[in-house]
């Protein structure tokens, strides 16, 4: 197939940065959209053009690392990760318009790469249980029920892609927040500590600029691994009994 | 920074706020219908008129009364507050977006609902509140009793075929504001369950046709019966 | 030079306990004087580095990723094995370690594979007590699974996605650190070089991937935990940046490089679907269970097949030939991974392979669905048929899923002593990016549980007894060793820069692949071997004349990351093919078609192959020097696989 595309080009982080036009053929619908990039890199390095840039490394939807805002939506047209969502979803003559994640906490470094650190900053602030190498209790002496080992699963799920943000039309980062707020108060594990992450990962995730939520449920609808906004309330209840009941004054 | 200044200031705290002074106000809904649906007793006002001078003087009503007005101005400060910070969040905007396919209309354009109904509310308390309190209201009496006769001022004013359609059409934006507030507001208070959250999406959405319908209603008859 | 690899004295079972009595510690107070760098923030340096920190050393941690939760280790899925015996199936730590040493065809060190089982018991205590939400039963206790070559469920699982929870677990515990001030983090940043004072490994040289900006970084210990280098093949089921650089550049430097040719081909991949295909996705080999290998029975059916004339499910079943069935009647579909690729390569090359490359056998559900139903099928591999549908468009439940073998886990790597020491004092090698406890082929599950050995439970322990011969003082960057070595970095980046040619890095990766693939990849001959590493040399001199590397030095520039990248594994490409052309035997993964049994199985020569390969680098142009640490195997006997 043949396709247009319109894919934001920036130098770097001070260019202002616009769209630019490209023309693609003999695409497959066997590629992923990622191998479509491929081609037009390879095809752009080969006239001496600066290829795109875009951030990429599993290429099996679990490293989160890839993002792309393709034609309105994170991730493109499908609930899945870029590098899992195949040209057969497009068709011949398609215009496809590929944006960075705009966040003001993801700041553009180039074309389509954007700085997520801000997440790893969330979790440093108390998305752990703070036990030291060695002297813990035999595995097998802390039984959890299954379906409460099954829930924190499912919010453990997260990658770390930030498509829920891009979604957003505030730019949130609760539902990310909450799946790791979430899977450490389900577990056992986690609540000695439980008050104080999630006070201080609120706390960092405010500081970082990320909008407030007004729940209207687009990260569920856009996360690729179907984490849902029920972690978000649990984050709530979380940081209110918190903000209750710690002796943090 | 202390605890409470601490939670205030964080977009959880600010939207805890934003749910209760929204759930408050929707509980107020309730209460201000079943007031008004005295309006449309076929006894020329008697019973909405009454209705009207016990609230005037019921201290208890007048408290709540402040309450109601001090939690309409938390809310409206805390939206703009929130509302602000969202669109910093986000300083360079797509130039493609299909949020339609993620999300409720509703949902993204609470700020918009909630401007309308603010200067419906604005011009609605201009109108009555104003008016009845400060404003020169004709009188009327019961057995004997003089009553300030609240029912012909609004009688008066559904009259206007401009005015009622300003009600039904602001009300349409209550409806709006409500089918995703409703819900939303127990989303934000952590009150999500299997259980139960299916039980409160049903109720937010019959609630927020029923109630904004009534109101609606309301002016409709009036200005019919008065052709 | 005499390897030593450090093994401790005394019976097999004491022997760890014991060297942890006997190597000297930093005292608590003193360990804030020492710094140590980690690269790589896989499970293996995730780990490594927060438990470091968590002692008191200061950490630095490097990752190319723009996160440490990203490091390729999140692709994991299967599982993590460990001699809990949960399920008192008869497992135990000897049991373990048996089953490692025989799986890997008598190529690894006993002492080694023994700690390794020894200490994965606490693996997963410690990453239960992390908040990992490993599988259950109902009663609320671990759940457990089996994995090919073994007969003991010892695999701990979460969902299809064990490595990103592990991962997650140690990145948390490195998050921590990070917020105690004693791990610093430098994330989208490529280590260029190690530098070498006074032939001790004393810090790094780096890159920044966003500004371009060559740094130094100084530290009494070097870590490399940089994983493995299944990229040389183009094509694998290694992520797009996993890379040998940091690897090579300190074999370059002294440090020797064990058993390269040793590589992990997995039996269940969805094939390559044409020329764009950037990367292989691994299907869990749990398929196998249920799933029946076959091919058409002749050429003709197959030829129909490939230019789409009929379907699978046309194929008469006496016109099917289920090979695994047929040849190895008492495994089946289950013989270990070498076995099973290396059949589906013969089949293939028949000329019976099922999709239009020609290169693609069929797993087929149809009886197990007709014998359990679709919803048990559903039940145990939905999102496996979910993820194969994305990412063919055929759905599994209706014809037959395509699969390929493909290149998946690097055995080979840097030697180590017991202490994980480099041949460089002072340079460590964890995880995959070591030789590794795994011989000359991994089983199913154990690569997670041998990086977070390495990270968690010896490391913390072996550096201290380097750290602790050596004095506190701290070298600063402005010396003259880590100023050269920041100009050779700069002057290599500026020659591929300047190089101008005509062809694309990826023209190049893609033609190594190809090369590596044909050669030195599941089935090798001296012959061949002997072709290719000509071809190698010729691929690197177009290299380095006719390259087009874009763009400058100074910024987010992805052609000059892989052209570097690309440069070393050329590099590396022509010593795997030194090392399996010097190996005259067939063990494991590295089989030698002259030397296979009548039956078509890899023939061992323990009389002269039962050594690790170490080959030591003797500068630009010249040929690798081969040393050898002679393998002595005091507790297992060593015997021929059978799987028939
Ligand atoms: C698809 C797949 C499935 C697998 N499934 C299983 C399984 O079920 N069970 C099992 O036991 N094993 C499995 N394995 C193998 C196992 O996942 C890996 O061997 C293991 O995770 C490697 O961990 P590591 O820490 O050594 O390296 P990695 O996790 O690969 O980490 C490498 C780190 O080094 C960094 N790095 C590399 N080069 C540089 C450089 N030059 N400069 C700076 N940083 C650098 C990277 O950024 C990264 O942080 C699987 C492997 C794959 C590919
Ligand atoms: C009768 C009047 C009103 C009622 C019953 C009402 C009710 C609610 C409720 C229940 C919510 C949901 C809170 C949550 O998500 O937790 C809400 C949200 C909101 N309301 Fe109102 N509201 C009213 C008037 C107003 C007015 C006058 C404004 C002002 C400008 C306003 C602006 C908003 C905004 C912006 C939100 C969304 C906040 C966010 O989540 O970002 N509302 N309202
Ligand atoms: S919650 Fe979902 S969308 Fe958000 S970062 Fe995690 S995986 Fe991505
Ligand atoms: S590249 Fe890893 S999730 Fe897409």
């Amino acid at each position: 197939m043949n396709l247009t595309l319109k894919i934001w080009r920036q130098k770097n982080s001070a260019d202002k940065g616009a769209l630019k036009e490209y023309k693609i053929s003999n695409i497959s619908e066997d590629m992923s959209f990622l191998e479509m990039l491929d081609v037009l890199n390879e095809e752009l390095s080969e006239k001496g053009e600066d290829p795109v840039h875009f951030d990429h490394d599993c290429r099996e939807g679990i490293c989160g690392m890839c993002s792309l805002y393709i034609d309105g939506k994170p991730h493109g047209p499908q609930q899945t990760t870029t590098c899992q969502l195949h040209m057969r979803s497009f068709k011949d003559g398609d215009v496809i318009t590929i944006e960075p994640w705009r966040a003001k906490s993801f700041p553009v470094l180039k074309d389509l790469v954007v700085d997520r650190s801000s997440f790893d900053r969330i979790i440093q602030a108390g998305g752990y249980v703070s036990v030291n190498t060695g002297g813990v209790p035999d595995a097998n002496e802390i039984p959890i029920s299954k379906s409460i080992a099954d829930l924190a699963m499912d919010a453990a799920q997260c990658i770390g892609c930030g498509a829920c943000v891009a979604a957003c039309k505030n730019a949130s980062a609760m539902l990310f927040t909450s799946a790791k707020i979430s899977q450490l108060a389900l577990l056992p594990q986690g609540q000695v500590e439980r008050k104080i992450r999630a006070e201080k990962m609120v706390a960092q995730m405010d500081a970082e600029g990320f909008g407030a939520c007004t729940n209207t449920g687009a990260c569920e609808a856009e996360c690729p691994k179907g984490i849902s906004i029920t972690n978000i309330a649990r984050m709530n209840r979380e940081y209110f009994s918190a903000i209750a009941s710690s002796d943090n004054v | 920074m202390s605890w409470v200044s601490k939670t205030l200031s964080s977009t959880l705290g600010q939207k805890v706020l934003m749910a209760l002074t929204g759930l408050f106000l929707i509980l107020f809904l309730v209460v201000h219908l079943a007031g008004n649906l005295q309006l449309l007793f076929p006894d020329g006002g008697e019973s909405f008129n009454k209705y009207a001078a016990n609230m005037a003087n019921n201290p208890l009503i007048r408290v709540v009364s402040i309450g109601n007005f001090a939690f309409i101005l938390i809310h409206v400060i805390y939206s703009i507050i929130l509302t602000k910070r969202n669109k910093q969040s986000r300083p360079v905007a797509y130039a493609v977006t299909k949020p339609s396919t993620n999300s409720a209309w509703a949902s993204r354009n609470m700020g918009i609902l909630g401007t309308i109904i603010l200067i419906f509310l604005l011009v609605h308390l201009k109108g009555f509140y104003y008016e009845i309190k400060f404003g020169s209201v004709p009188m009327a009496s019961y057995d004997g009793e003089e009553y300030k006769d609240v029912f012909a001022i609004v009688a008066n004013a559904y009259s206007n075929i401009l005015y009622v359609a300003f009600y039904v059409v602001s009300m349409g934006f209550l409806a709006f504001h409500l089918s995703h507030g409703f819900a939303s507001a127990f989303q934000t208070l952590g009150l999500n369950h299997v259980k139960y959250s299916p039980l409160i999406r049903k109720v937010g959405l019959g609630f927020s046709i029923l109630i904004p319908a009534l109101f609606a209603l309301i002016p409709l008859v009036m200005f019919f019966q008065n052709q | 030079m005499i390897l030593d690899s450090k093994i401790p004295q005394g019976p097999l079972a004491e022997k760890w306990t014991k060297h942890k009595f006997n190597i000297k510690l930093v005292n608590p107070a003193n360990k804030r004087k020492y710094d140590v760098i980690v690269v790589g923030t896989g499970l293996a340096g995730a780990s490594a580095a927060a438990s470091l920190a968590e002692l008191g050393y200061n950490v630095k941690a490097f990752c190319f990723q723009d996160s440490p939760r990203r490091a390729h280790s999140i692709a994991a899925q299967g599982g993590i094995n460990a001699a809990k015996n949960y399920q008192n199936d008869g497992d135990s730590v000897y049991r373990l370690f048996y089953d490692t040493i025989k799986g890997g065809d008598y190529r690894a060190r006993e002492a080694n594979v023994y700690r390794l089982a020894e200490v994965s018991v606490n693996i997963i205590d410690q990453c239960v007590a992390q908040g990992v939400p490993f599988a259950r039963e109902y009663g609320g206790l671990l759940a457990n699974r089996s994995f090919g070559g073994a007969q003991v469920s010892r695999t701990f699982y979460a969902k299809g996605q064990t490595g990103q929870q592990l991962l997650l677990g140690a990145y948390s515990a490195l998050s921590r650190q990070v917020a105690n001030g004693k791990v610093k983090l430098y994330p989208r940043t490529e280590m260029m070089d190690v530098v070498m004072i006074d032939g001790k490994a004393r810090g790094i040289v780096t890159r920044n991937l966003v500004t371009g900006k060559i740094e130094s970084h100084s530290a009494h210990a070097v870590l490399l935990c940089t994983g493995g280098y299944g990229n040389v093949f183009f094509l694998s089921t290694n992520a797009m940046g996993s890379n040998v650089t940091a690897a090579w550049r300190a074999h370059r430097k002294g440090a020797f490089f064990s058993n390269p040719s040793f590589t992990q081909i997995h039996p269940t991949c969805i094939p390559v679907s044409g020329d764009h295909q950037s990367k292989l996705t691994l299907m869990s080999e749990s398929l196998r269970n249920d799933g029946r290998v076959w091919v058409p029975a002749t050429v003709e059916i197959a030829e129909k097949l490939r230019k789409g004339q009929i379907n699978a499910n046309d194929i008469k079943e006496e016109d099917r030939d289920y090979y695994l069935e047929r040849k190895y009647p008492s495994f089946g579909n289950l013989v270990p991974r070498d076995v099973a690729s290396r059949n589906a390569k013969y089949v293939c090359d028949e000329g019976r392979g099922v999709n239009e490359t020609g290169e693609a056998v069929f797993l087929d559900f149809r009886d197990a669905i007709k014998r359990d139903g679709r919803n048990v099928i559903e039940a145990k591999y939905g999102n496996l048929f979910d993820m194969y549908m994305q990412i063919t468009g055929d759905n599994p439940y209706e014809v037959p899923m395509m699969i390929y073998p493909a290149v998946h886990y690097t055995m080979g790597g840097l030697w180590v002593d017991y202490n994980l020491m480099t041949t460089i004092p002072g340079l460590y090698a964890l995880g995959e990016a070591n030789f590794s406890d795994h011989g000359a082929n991994r089983l199913g599950a154990s690569a997670l549980m041998q990086g977070l050995a390495d990270g968690y439970f010896v490391i913390p322990y072996t550096i201290g007894d380097y750290l602790a011969q050596n004095s506190a003082e701290r070298i600063s960057t402005d010396h003259p060793d880590f100023k050269k070595t920041e100009q050779e970095v700069t002057q290599r980046l500026q020659k591929l820069l300047s190089i101008k040619g005509e062809k694309t890095v990826d023209y190049f990766h893609k033609k190594l692949g190809k090369i590596m693939w044909e050669y030195c990849g599941m089935a090798r001959t001296a012959e061949g071997l002997s072709k290719a590493k000509a071809m190698i040399k010729e691929l690197k001199k177009e290299f380095w004349t006719n390259v087009n590397v874009l763009g400058g030095n100074d910024e987010l520039n992805l052609s000059l990351e892989k052209a570097n990248r690309v440069s070393d594994f050329i590099e590396l490409g022509e010593l795997m093919v030194d090392d399996a052309l010097h190996r005259n035997e067939s063990c494991g993964g590295h089989f030698r078609e002259e030397y296979q049994t009548p039956e078509g199985e890899a023939l061992r020569d323990d009389e002269n192959f039962a050594y690790v390969a170490a080959w030591e680098y003797k500068g630009e142009g010249q040929e690798e020097a081969l040393n050898k640490e002679e393998l002595v195997f005091e507790n297992v006997k060593l015997t021929q696989r059978s799987y028939k």
